[in-house]
């Protein structure tokens, strides 16, 4: 007795195909599972929290500064200058790899050891391959009057602050 | 006239223990080298045939494997380092100093990984100038090329990442120059630094992160890539060497240029 074969459905175009439909479903939940482990490998690598030093250091009293004086504070990695304008702050943190300037007083100048980026009093580029001035830091007086400096604030230049 | 020690290996090649580890089993014969070779888990991504010519030292110089043998120094050196170095700020720098003046070999062992570190980046450039002059880059081996790129990317990263270990001055400021310069990729700079440093400093969670960089992942990508460039030898039809002399060419052109002025 001949078996019959049952007729093979080709789908015709526009037809609905059981075989894709299930392919591309299976792949459409691959890169959704992709892209949400993606999502957690990028969060968990970002620390929530950080045991870094707080930005906002205390400089101490205004008074301690004398008129036409600049003060490289190493730890913090700011400058405090004082001016006949008022006081400033500003970043020790060179703008081209974020090595730690330091101020030349015979020559007036602010210099960087790695790369020979020089910048000048007020953190303007003087020479080398720092590709930004210096940033000037938000300055503020406490309540106990003491200078304070917040590293992660960046102000624009030449807003002194007047005691 | 064999000797006894011949006598008693080929006594040990015909147990049942040593022909259940080889099952190739003794003997002499070009097929059973072969398949010495091939059924060998390490040996198998070689070809089980060479020709004399393509392993002598003009071919490569062997400069490839010797670049294997740094790698293979710096696993068993960096792994008795770990045996003493904790990645941890307050103690990174101590442990160096105890490798280099308490620790019995722990300065031979220490200097050993250095120099190896700097053998192996020499070596690999010595590689890739060898394998371009040559022309042993091109069709059908331009693939393993690649694999040789990215192998010389891992290897510069591990040197890298290994840098800032010894967590003293010169490591701390070429990190912190290193890092700054991931900073300045496009749009996304800053968050690669971020991650990378584990922080926006260079600080206790880069140097871990740089320390499982370097001892975990990168030296795992390194295997695994080595394994598949020299499978990929086999596959790409074995060492290349060069088919005939440049003289003999030119004296071809030279035959050629006279019959045509003639």
């Amino acid at each position: 007795m001949e078996e019959k074969l049952l007729p093979v459905s080709q789908p015709t175009a526009g037809e609905f195909d059981r075989r894709a439909f299930f392919t591309k479903l299976g792949l459409g939940s691959l890169a959704v599972a992709a892209a949400g482990t993606a999502g957690f490998a990028y969060q968990f690598l970002s620390p929530n929290v950080l045991y870094e030093p707080s930005p906002i250091v205390n400089m101490g009293k205004p008074g301690d500064y004398d008129v036409d004086s600049v003060t490289m504070n190493t730890n913090a990695g700011v400058y405090l200058m004082h001016t006949s304008e008022g006081f400033f702050a500003l970043s020790e943190i060179c703008t081209h790899l974020g090595c730690l300037t330091a101020w030349n007083q015979e020559l007036g100048i602010i210099k960087c050891p790695c790369h020979g980026s020089q910048f000048n009093r007020d953190g303007a580029v003087v020479e080398g391959p720092a590709p930004r001035p210096l940033p000037w830091l938000k300055t503020w007086v406490s309540d106990e009057g003491d200078l304070m400096v917040d590293r992660s604030i960046q102000i624009d230049p030449m807003q002194f602050l007047r005691i | 006239m064999p000797g006894k020690t011949d006598e008693f290996l080929k006594k040990i090649e015909h147990t049942r223990v040593w022909r259940s580890i080889f099952r190739s089993g003794g003997g002499s014969s070009t097929l059973h080298n072969a398949l010495a070779i091939q059924q060998s888990v390490f040996l198998h991504l070689f070809s089980t045939k060479v020709r004399k010519r393509v392993i002598s030292f003009r071919a490569t110089w062997y400069l490839g494997a010797l670049t294997l043998g740094t790698f293979f120094i710096l696993v068993v050196t960096g792994v008795l380092l770990m045996l003493y170095y904790h990645p941890s700020v307050p103690q990174a720098y101590a442990d160096m100093k105890d490798l280099q003046f308490v620790v019995s070999s722990g300065v031979f062992l220490r200097n050993l990984h250095r120099w190896s570190a700097q053998a192996m980046v020499f070596l690999i450039f010595a590689h890739m100038f060898k394998v371009f002059y040559r022309g042993a880059y091109r069709t059908p081996r331009e693939f393993n090329w690649v694999i040789g790129i990215v192998l010389l990317l891992v290897t510069l990263l591990l040197s890298y990442t290994g840098y800032l270990l010894p967590w003293d001055q010169l490591a701390y400021w070429a990190i912190t120059v290193g890092s700054n310069i991931s900073a300045d990729v496009p749009l996304v700079g800053n968050k690669i630094h971020f991650l990378l440093l584990g922080g926006h400093q260079v600080d206790a969670n880069a140097l871990l992160r740089f320390y499982v960089l370097h001892c975990l992942i990168l030296p795992f990508v390194a295997l695994l890539l080595v394994a598949v460039h020299f499978w990929r030898i086999r596959k790409d039809g074995g060492l290349y060497v060069q088919q005939s002399e440049p003289a003999k060419a030119s004296t071809i052109a030279e035959t050629e240029l006279v019959k045509e002025i003639q």
